[in-house]
């Protein structure tokens, strides 16, 4: 290299100050988090949402959970047949579906493994209890998390479109 | 062979234990050195009992074990999409990395192959959990040394990739992204273009380090010299990855290996360096950030068309048999020895994380040196405690 | 600023007060600046990010907050130093009052100063040595090897760099020909260089060398970065500092930055011509022909040289990684002083022969 040989402290000292100057004039690169805040991305796991009238409490999400902490009951009840005359059908109803969030690592196996579409991710974030007993969200609070959810995102060129929601 | 790295280590020995000498005539007294379990050099809970005589090391021992957290055992009582999740978590700042040869296992014995889209994505991936992992050890270097601003430009810079690897996974640090298969999930619109960018940052963000720390004199003069591993200790040791590299050996398993992967089709290089000191493993680690970057942009150009995900079954059944694949992660060989039997879960699983190997050179590189330089070592060997302890 | 002029008809105890208030505000209020300014602010902003925003605005209520926060906390002492607890709780005590010391000297304008001392500067770094004991003492009564570790390494560092410290300053004191601050100030803006005497003779001109070697081992002397072994937060978990708590540690933290700001200030009473400009500038020729009113901006203008000194202290301190004890020992002995050396050889001659 034919450029004079700059010792590396002082090489170090510019990069500093110019590290500096760039705050100074061109702002950082944290955020003011409670004043201001960054949106995460569409596919972020933030919380899981719960889409009651989905659920036919299958279990299947409970079992799969790495470390259990999703707890399910349900009862079985009549319902009026869909066509008249017909016998009374078996209806799975929910009693209970708490997710332990102080115990959920966020791998998204149950919203993956959910056959009939009834667990949502959602990218809110912003749901820290003093108490970690808190963090037991019931079914009207997993319920509540719906209205957050997003669409999902569009995909990248060259994707395979079809067979994916 | 053995010799020559002997006679080196005495070399080295003697040339620092001038005073020690003095005091072994004057009898004075050692004094046994707990660093760790709690100590800010050895980012976890990693103990190395010293016995030192003045400020130098007579002997070493790394103690691991604090945070043990069984994940061969369990991975005996779940499911291989549990598995995945779960071993996410062995080295927490290269999550993805981890899934990618435990999966490859996986489709190894099932005999599937994840289609040529989904396996440009999983290297794609796979290179920027290795940027993620290996930057942050560019900042972190500079903290053992005592320089605390690198270590900020790292988390700037880093949280660049986690947002990718975010926008593309859901998870920030574990994506749980891999498949059998597949991947669960094609790339969000966007991704190609923003990562582009990023990988740009990530550039100029190695060229501040090197300006920062590699260039600085005080920096060479600490790191120069010190921990000096000849080739062929290393290779005794079981090392792999950039400490393996850094003592000139030509040995990455992206290169040397047939996976179903996409490395060979980009044009990229090993770096080696025939030092084997601190100077040299810190130093390889910088120059495969940067070819990582050229990786990645490369890639990006060629994603193939079509599915992310081949035909298997929706409950995974993992025929009868045996497999070992291993692959080159950040911090070295990781590599999972997978046996079934026929269930859904594996029959046991045998994981080889490259930090537990890399350290146990610890007692033949410390002995001798100066405490400073126990975390100048520590530091340049590189390891994550998730990945020692499992 | 309490000065003999100034507060001569008042009477003893008020003397005493004034002086007493004129010490905590020298020392105090250049340590809140350089930790609100440099540790703070610069700080953050070299590695691209605010700081302390909250507080206050911009943060600068930040330390009043922590001062709080320190207050509140436990001090715990170890068990294992309970029999000698006196002499640990002592140690902050020391190294404190050696900085108060210090700053008895620093002449802050022409008739601004604590005491007008004939052998000033030999005082000043005699009394810096003082703060050794209190780090020695800390380091050993911790019983914790870390500490010992780092109290005897800042022992070794802080004796290392005392000697290319004075040798750097027996330059200065070779050309100004006198150990008082207040006639090296004179000295210096009333002199000229070499007969041109437009910016009279600030030492750093004529005596660069010794200031690169004095502003060195100020930074040895400080524990600061690149010669934070003794405190190296990531090996030694803060040295000597390791067991101290609350208010204890609060005092070893006021400490080391009003130390900073205090051999800033002699640094630049030293090199950059202290409290004044060049006399010329104002016609002024000695003492005697000041004007008052530089009793005012005297410590202003002082305050503003302290902090371009403390810039570059903390700006080195940011970027640099740190020596091994070894290398920095080797470094003041091998380098900074036999070149000091040279610099007195090389300004007595040139001294005796202008």
């Amino acid at each position: 290299m034919a450029k004079p040989k700059v010792p590396g402290l002082f090489k170090g000292l510019g990069v500093t100050f110019g590290t500096l100057m760039r705050t100074a004039t061109e702002g950082s690169n944290t955020i003011q988090y409670p004043h201001e805040k960054e949106t995460p991305p569409i596919r972020a796991r933030g919380v899981i949402a719960l889409h009651e009238g989905n659920c036919t409490s299958c279990m299947l999400c409970a079992r799969s959970c790495p470390d259990w902490c999703i707890y399910i009951e349900g009862h079985k009840e009549l319902a009026p047949p869909r066509r008249a005359g017909g016998a009374p059908r078996k209806v799975n109803k929910l009693d209970r579906f708490d997710i332990d969030y102080a115990l959920c690592m966020y791998c998204g196996i149950c919203v993956e493994v959910c056959p009939f579409d009834a667990l949502f991710w959602s990218p809110e974030y912003e749901y820290s209890e003093p108490r970690i007993a808190d963090l037991l969200h019931d079914m009207t609070k997993l319920g509540e998390w719906m209205e957050t959810v997003p669409e999902a995102p569009e995909l990248e060129a060259g994707a395979d479109k079809k067979g994916k929601k | 062979m053995t010799m020559l790295g002997d006679r080196q280590q005495l070399a080295y020995i003697a040339a620092q234990a001038a005073d020690a000498r003095v005091n072994v005539e004057l009898e004075t007294e050692g004094m046994t050195l707990n660093i760790g379990p709690q100590h800010p050099a050895t980012h976890g809970t990693l103990r190395i009992i010293a016995r030192l005589d003045g400020e130098q090391v007579v002997w070493a021992e790394p103690s691991a074990g604090y945070m043990h957290r069984g994940y061969e055992k369990l991975t005996e009582v779940r499911t291989y999409p549990q598995v995945t999740a779960l071993v996410n978590r062995i080295d927490w700042l290269g999550s993805f990395a981890n899934e990618v040869p435990f999966i490859l296992a996986a489709e190894k014995l099932m005999g599937v192959e994840a289609p040529a889209r989904a396996q440009h994505i999983r290297t794609i991936l796979f290179e920027l959990s290795r940027i993620a992992n290996v930057s942050l050890f560019l900042g972190d270097l500079g903290v053992q040394l005592g320089a605390v601003t690198p270590v900020f430009f790292a988390f700037r810079d880093r949280e660049y990739v986690l947002n990718l690897i975010e926008a593309a996974t859901g998870g920030r640090f574990h994506p749980n992204f891999d498949r059998i298969g597949g991947l669960k999930d094609d790339l969000p619109a966007g991704f190609i273009d923003e990562t582009r960018m990023v990988m740009k940052k990530l550039r100029t963000f190695c060229d501040q380090i090197e300006d920062l720390l590699f260039g600085n004199e005080i920096f060479q003069s600490r790191t120069r010299g010190i921990g000096v591993i000849p080739k062929d200790v290393a290779l005794q040791y079981g090392l792999s990855g950039a400490n393996l590299r850094a003592s000139g050996v030509d040995w990455d398993l992206r290169r040397d290996q047939e996976l179903p992967m996409a490395w060979n089709k980009a044009d990229w290089k090993v770096w080696t360096h025939p030092d084997g000191d601190s100077f040299a493993r810190c130093w390889v680690r910088l120059q495969e950030v940067r070819e990582s970057t050229k990786i990645v942009d490369q890639l990006l150009d060629t994603i193939p068309s079509g599915p992310v995900m081949a035909k298997v079954p929706k409950i995974i059944k993992v025929p009868e048999g045996e497999a070992w694949v291993s692959t080159e992660n950040p911090l070295g060989e990781m590599g999972y020895y997978v046996v079934s039997q026929g269930d859904q879960g594996p029959f046991r699983v045998k994981i080889r994380s490259a930090s537990f190997n890399n350290i146990s050179i610890v007692p033949w590189l410390l002995k001798g040196v100066y405490v400073p330089d126990i975390i100048t070592i520590l530091a340049s060997l590189y390891f994550i405690l998730g990945d020692i302890d499992r | 600023m309490s000065s003999a002029l100034i507060a001569a008809d008042l009477a003893y105890w008020a003397q005493s007060l004034l002086r007493v208030l004129g010490g905590l505000v020298a020392v105090l209020l250049p340590a809140g600046t350089v930790v609100y300014l440099f540790l703070f602010k610069m700080m953050s902003f070299m590695q691209s990010r605010l700081g302390p925003m909250e507080a206050g605005p911009y943060g600068s209520m930040q330390l009043f907050a922590e001062v709080g926060k320190w207050l509140q906390k436990e001090d715990i002492v170890p068990a294992n130093a309970q029999p000698e607890a006196r002499i640990f709780k002592m140690a902050p005590l020391i190294v404190l009052a050696s900085t108060f010391l210090l700053v008895v000297v620093v002449p802050f304008g022409p008739d601004a100063w604590f005491t007008d001392f004939e052998v000033g500067i030999f005082y000043a770094l005699a009394v810096s040595s003082v703060s050794v004991l209190g780090i020695l003492i800390a380091g050993w009564s911790s019983a914790n090897k870390y500490s010992l570790l780092g109290g005897l390494r800042a022992a070794g560092q802080l004796i290392a760099y005392e000697l290319p410290m004075v040798l750097a300053v027996v330059g200065v004191v070779i050309q100004a020909g006198t150990m008082n601050l207040q006639q090296i100030v004179v000295a210096q803006n009333a002199g000229s260089m070499f007969g041109w005497n437009g910016v009279g003779n600030p030492y750093i001109l004529t005596q660069f060398v010794a200031f690169i070697i004095f502003m060195i081992s100020v930074q040895a002397e400080l524990t600061q970065t690149p010669f934070d072994m003794p405190i190296a937060e990531s090996e030694l978990v803060s040295g000597y500092m390791t067991e101290y708590s609350g208010f204890r540690f609060l005092i070893f933290f006021i400490g080391e930055f009003a130390t900073a700001g205090v051999f800033a200030m002699i640094a630049s009473v030293l090199f950059l011509g202290g409290w004044g400009v060049p006399f010329a500038w104002f016609g002024w020729t000695d003492m005697d022909s000041i004007d008052n009113w530089m009793n005012v901006v005297g410590p202003l203008i002082l305050f503003t040289k302290m902090i371009v000194l403390v810039f570059f202290i903390m700006w080195v301190r940011f970027s640099f990684p740190r020596f091994r004890e070894d290398q920095l020992q080797r470094f003041a002995w091998k380098i900074l002083i036999p070149v000091s050396l040279v610099n007195i050889m090389v300004t007595a001659v040139l001294k005796v022969a202008f």
